[in-house]
C-alpha cells in the first residue's frame, strides 16, 4: 500500500505549505505591529484583508471546485453582516462578554447566509454558465435592495418592522432603531480585530482544504469535470451542488460578520455587485481552484490601490489598477503574449519535454 | 431468470424512431455484443438503459426489478455501470481519484466527517485507497495512480473508464466501443482484460463494438441493430454469417 | 390615466434598455462573451455628446453622430486590444478582462471629466404630446426613445437578414470554424459587430442622458446591468428577444417604482428575471441546447 499513501502526499504537502505561509505572514505582521513599523493605514487594512481573503477562498469552492460562476458573494456577505450585527446589538447587554457573544454572532451570520445559499441554490441548479452568473448577480442585488429597505425598531410594545419608512413602523417615540433603512445598522460593537479575523481565515483555509480533499470534494470536482459521467457513477448532482453553495455562502456570511463588527456603521449599499465582481477577480487572478492563489490575489489587489495612493500615480491609481488587471489577464491567458515575453524560457521548456 | 431483460423498448426524437421495439435477454455472466452500422441506435440503447433518456415505451428489468424511467444515479445504484464512446473521465482528477469517485456510494462518510477529519474519514479513505489500487492493478494502471487522468495515453484512458465503472460495484457493465482507437495488440490485450473482469468480478457485460475481431473473439451472443430496429439476434458466429447482417454493413 | 402614463414611460425606458441590450446580445451571439464594458461605452457616448453639443455648441444631431463615430472607434479598439488576444481563452478570463475594461473606462472618465456629475442638455427637440385633455403628457424624450429604438430594431433585423455582412454575422454566431472555412473573415465580422454595438450604445447614451440628465462616470453601469438582464430575459443572442426583454424590464421597473416601492423597484426587476429563468432557463426567445451523450 505504499503507492496509495504516496498519492495522498502531494495534497497534504500543498495544504501544509499554505498553512505555513499564513502563519509566517501572521508572525511578520505581529512583529511589525510590535516594532511600530506599520502605518495606521495598513493597520486599518488588516481586518478587511482577512475578510477579502475569506471571501475569495470561499468563492473559489464554487468557481474553482464546482466550476460554476457565481456573482452573488456580496449578497451572502450582506446577510451575514446584517444578521450578525443585529444579534450583537440585541445581545450587547444580555451577553456583555465579547468573547462569547462574537463567536455566536459569527456562527449565526454564517448559518443565515448558508440558508440563503441553499434557497438560492435550489432554483439556480437548473442554470449554467452565464445564466447562472446573471441570476446570482440578481439575487445579490435583491438581497442588497431588501436589506436597504428594512426599518426595524423596538419599543416597550415589542418589535416593529416596515419595508417603507420609519413612520410606517408605528413605533413609540422612545423606541430604539435597530435597522434604519438605507442608513443601515449603527453602533455594532467593535468585536473584530486582526487576531480573530486571522484565526477565522485560517479555519476557512483548513475547512476548504479538508472539503476539497475528501469524498465530498471529489464528488464536487467530478461534477465539474464531467457532469454526465458523474451521474453515471451515482453522484447526486443536486446534493453536491447545494452543499458547495451552502458552504461558500456560510463562509461569506462569516466574513460579513467580521466585516460588520469592524466598523460601527453598516450600510447594505456596500454589498453591491461590484463587491461580488471584485471577489471573482481575486479568484480568477489567483488561479482558479488555487486556495493560496486566492489569498495572495485578494491581498495584493486590495493593497495595490492603497499603496499607489502615496505615489506619483496618486489620483490615477484606479486607472492603473484597471490597466494592471487587463494586462495580467492578457499575459496569463494569451499564449502568444506569454511566448513573446518569455520567448527564450518557453522554448527551452518545450525542448525539454520533447 | 435473466439478469437484464428489455421488453419492446422504444424512443422517438421528434418524428424519428431512434430505437424501435428493442428486446434483449442477457443471462448472468454473459458477454453480450450490440453491433450495427453507425447511427443504428446502439448508444441510444445504452442511454435508455442508464436513464439518460426516458423511453417512449417499453420496460427494462434488472435482476427482476423494473428500472424503467428511473434516474441515472438510481440506476447506477441498482447495478448498471457504463463507459462512454467519447471518453468521459474526470480530467483534472488523478487516476486514483477517478476510481475513488466510482467508490463514492460503496464506502461512505459524511461531508462533516470529511471537513473535520473525524475518525471515519481516515478509515474510509484507507479502505477506498486499497480498493481503488486493487482495481487499478487489474488494468495495469497502478503506476499512474497519481497522474492526472487527462495526461494518460488514450488506451489507458479507456481502461480507466472501465475501472471507474467497476468501482461502483455493478451487476451489469455496459461498454461503449471499448476498443475504439486501439491498435490490434492493444485490442488483444483489452479482450483479455474484459474476459478477466467477467471471470474474476462475476460480471455480466454488454458491449457495443465495431471491431468484429473483438466481437467474434469474446461475445457469446450478439444483437444487430439497423435503423433502430433489430436485424438479427443469436450466437455470434451465426449472426455474423447472416447475409442480412453482411448487407447492412457493406451495403448493396 | 396615471397608469397609462406610467406604462408609456416604462415602454420608453425599456426601449432604451432594448437598444443597449442589442449591443450585449449581438456581441454574445457572435463572440460568445459578456461585454461587461458595454454599459460604460454608453457613458463615454454621453460625454462625447455633452462636449460636442454643450461645450463646442454643435447641433445636437451632429453631436450624436460624432458620438456614434467616437464610440464605434472605441468599441473596435477595445475589441482589438483587450478581447481579440483572448479568443482562445476561457470565458471566465474574457469576463474578467471585460470587467477590467469597464474599470478602465470609468476611471479614465473620472480623470478627464472629474468626479462631479454634469448636467446633460437633452438632444431631443420634439414637442410633448398631450392626450386626454392633458391628463397624459408624453415628453419628446419619451416618444423619441420609443420611435428610435423601434427603427433600430427593424433596421438591424433587415441588415442581418438582407446584407452579406449580416449573413456573415449569423454564420459566425452559428459556427465560427465553419464560417471561416466558407471564406468569411471572422475577425472582420467580430469587429463589425463591436462597431455596430458601440454605435448603438452612443444612441442609447443620447436617449438615456436626455431622459435622466445627470451624467457621471458611473452613469452607464446600472443601465448596463439592467440591459444585460434584459438580453438574458429575452434570450441572449436573439434580437427580437432583446427588444421584448428590454421593454418588459423597463415596464416592470417603472410600474414597480410607481405602485409597489421605489426602493424595491430593482429587486422586483431582478425577481421577475429569476422567475422567468426558472420557468424557461434560456430566456423567452432563447434556443435550447441539448448536450449529446
Amino acid at each position: 500500500m505504499k503507492k496509495s499513501s504516496k498519492s495522498i502526499k502531494p495534497n497534504t504537502k500543498k495544504s501544509l505549505i499554505t498553512y505555513i505561509m499564513l502563519v509566517v505572514a501572521f508572525v511578520i505582521v505581529q512583529i511589525m505591529l510590535a516594532a511600530g513599523e506599520m502605518s495606521y493605514m495598513m493597520q486599518d487594512l488588516l481586518v478587511p484583508l482577512c475578510v477579502y481573503a475569506i471571501l475569495a477562498v470561499s468563492l473559489n469552492l464554487t468557481v474553482g471546485i464546482l466550476g460554476e460562476l457565481s456573482l452573488g458573494q456580496a449578497g451572502f456577505m450582506c446577510i451575514g453582516a446584517y444578521s450578525g450585527s443585529l444579534f450583537s446589538n440585541l445581545m450587547e447587554t444580555a451577553i456583555p462578554e465579547a468573547m462569547i457573544r462574537f463567536p455566536i454572532a459569527l456562527l449565526l451570520g454564517g448559518i443565515c447566509a448558508a440558508i440563503f445559499g441553499i434557497l438560492i441554490g435550489i432554483p439556480v441548479l437548473r442554470l449554467r454558465g452565464d445564466y447562472l452568473a446573471i441570476v446570482t448577480l440578481a439575487f445579490g442585488e435583491i438581497i442588497k435592495n431588501i436589506c436597504a429597505s428594512i426599518y426595524l425598531g423596538r419599543d416597550a410594545n415589542g418589535f416593529h418592522i416596515s419595508l417603507k419608512s420609519v413612520t410606517d413602523m408605528n413605533m413609540a417615540a422612545d423606541g430604539e432603531m435597530l435597522i434604519n433603512g438605507a442608513l443601515g445598522i449603527n453602533g455594532t460593537p467593535k468585536d473584530s480585530n486582526f487576531i480573530i479575523a486571522f484565526i477565522i481565515l485560517f479555519i476557512t483555509v483548513v475547512v476548504s482544504y479538508n472539503f476539497v480533499y475528501s469524498r465530498t470534494g471529489r464528488a464536487v470536482m467530478s461534477i465539474r469535470d464531467n457532469r454526465i459521467a458523474a451521474e453515471s457513477v451515482g453522484i447526486n448532482i443536486t446534493k453536491y451542488k447545494l452543499i458547495t453553495f451552502a458552504l461558500t455562502a456560510f463562509l461569506a456570511g462569516v466574513a460579513g460578520v467580521i466585516y460588520s463588527h469592524n466598523f460601527s456603521t453598516l450600510q447594505a449599499s456596500k454589498f453591491d455587485y461590484n463587491m461580488s465582481i471584485l471577489v471573482l477577480v481575486f479568484v480568477v487572478l489567483g488561479g482558479i481552484g488555487s486556495i493560496p492563489g486566492s489569498i495572495i490575489a485578494a491581498i495584493a489587489l486590495t493593497l495595490i490601490p492603497e499603496l499607489l495612493r502615496d505615489t506619483i500615480v496618486g489620483d490615477y491609481r484606479m486607472l492603473f489598477y484597471a490597466i494592471i488587471l487587463i494586462s495580467m489577464m492578457l499575459f496569463s491567458s494569451n499564449k502568444t503574449f506569454k511566448d513573446k515575453l518569455f520567448g527564450l524560457v518557453s522554448k527551452k521548456k518545450k525542448g525539454e519535454v520533447k | 431468470m435473466a439478469l437484464l431483460e428489455v421488453k419492446n423498448l422504444s424512443i422517438s426524437f421528434g418524428g424519428l424512431r431512434a430505437v424501435d421495439e428493442f428486446n434483449v435477454k442477457i443471462e448472468k455472466g454473459q458477454l453480450y455484443g450490440l453491433i450495427g452500422p453507425n447511427g443504428a441506435g446502439k448508444t441510444t440503447v445504452f442511454n435508455l438503459l442508464t436513464g439518460v433518456y426516458k423511453p417512449t415505451s417499453g420496460a427494462i428489468f434488472l435482476d427482476g426489478e423494473n428500472i424503467t424511467g428511473k434516474k441515472t444515479i438510481d440506476i447506477n445504484r441498482c447495478g448498471i455501470a457504463r463507459t462512454f464512446q467519447n471518453i468521459r473521465l474526470f480530467k483534472k482528477l488523478s487516476v486514483l481519484d477517478n476510481v475513488k469517485v466510482g467508490l463514492h456510494n460503496q464506502m461512505k462518510y459524511s461531508s462533516v466527517e470529511g471537513i473535520f477529519r473525524l475518525p471515519r474519514f481516515f478509515s474510509s479513505e484507507k479502505k477506498m485507497d486499497k480498493k481503488a489500487m486493487e482495481l487499478l492493478k487489474v488494468f495495469g494502471l497502478e503506476n499512474e495512480a497519481s497522474t492526472l487522468a487527462d495526461n494518460l495515453p488514450y488506451g489507458k484512458q479507456r481502461k480507466l473508464e472501465i475501472a471507474r465503472a467497476l468501482a461502483t460495484n455493478p451487476k451489469l457493465l455496459l461498454l461503449d466501443e471499448p476498443a475504439a482507437g486501439m491498435n490490434p495488440s492493444e485490442t488483444q490485450e483489452l479482450m483479455d482484460t474484459i474476459r478477466f473482469v467477467r471471470d474474476n468480478f462475476d460480471m455480466t457485460i454488454l458491449l457495443i463494438e465495431h471491431d468484429m475481431k473483438l466481437v467474434s473473439g469474446i461475445c457469446e451472443e450478439v444483437t444487430v441493430l439497423n435503423f433502430g430496429q433489430e436485424l438479427a439476434q443469436g450466437k455470434t458466429s451465426d449472426v455474423l454469417n447472416n447475409p442480412e447482417v453482411i448487407k447492412a454493413y457493406l451495403g448493396d | 390615466m396615471g397608469f397609462l402614463s406610467n406604462l408609456i414611460n416604462g415602454i420608453s425606458l425599456g426601449s432604451i434598455y432594448a437598444v443597449i441590450a442589442l449591443g450585449y446580445t449581438m456581441v454574445y451571439g457572435i463572440a460568445k462573451m459578456l461585454n461587461f464594458a458595454h454599459g460604460d461605452v454608453i457613458m463615454i457616448g454621453g460625454y462625447a455628446i455633452y462636449i460636442a453639443a454643450s461645450k463646442a455648441g454643435l447641433h445636437p444631431l451632429l453631436a450624436v453622430i460624432i458620438a456614434m463615430g467616437a464610440c464605434t472607434i472605441l468599441g473596435i479598439t477595445i475589441e482589438k486590444i483587450a478581447y481579440k488576444p483572448l479568443r482562445q481563452a476561457t470565458s471566465l478570463a474574457v469576463l474578467i478582462t471585460a470587467i477590467g475594461v469597464s474599470y478602465f473606462l470609468q476611471n479614465i472618465a473620472l480623470v478627464i471629466f472629474g468626479a462631479n456629475p454634469v448636467n446633460f442638455t437633452s438632444v431631443v427637440n420634439i414637442p410633448s404630446i398631450k392626450l386626454f385633455d392633458g391628463q397624459v403628457v408624453i415628453s419628446g424624450e419619451t416618444s423619441a426613445a420609443i420611435v428610435i429604438s423601434l427603427l433600430i430594431v427593424i433596421a438591424l433585423s433587415l441588415f442581418i437578414k438582407r446584407t452579406k455582412s449580416g449573413k456573415a454575422m449569423l454564420a459566425v454566431s452559428e459556427d465560427k470554424g465553419a464560417a471561416q472555412l466558407m471564406g468569411i473573415n471572422v475577425n472582420k465580422t467580430i469587429s463589425l459587430t463591436f462597431a455596430i454595438g458601440s454605435a448603438l450604445a452612443a444612441v442609447a447614451g443620447a436617449l438615456y442622458c436626455s431622459a435622466y440628465p445627470i451624467l457621471s462616470n458611473t452613469t452607464g453601469a446600472m443601465p448596463g446591468i439592467k440591459a444585460f438582464t434584459a438580453a438574458v430575459f429575452g434570450g441572449i443572442g436573439s434580437i427580437p428577444g432583446a427588444m421584448i426583454g428590454g421593454i418588459l424590464i423597463g415596464v416592470i421597473e417603472i410600474l414597480g417604482r410607481a405602485y409597489i416601492s421605489s426602493q424595491l423597484a430593482d429587486a422586483i426587476v431582478f425577481g421577475v428575471l429569476i422567475i422567468i429563468l426558472m420557468v424557461k432557463p434560456t430566456g423567452i426567445l432563447g434556443k435550447k441546447i441539448n448536450e449529446k451523450v
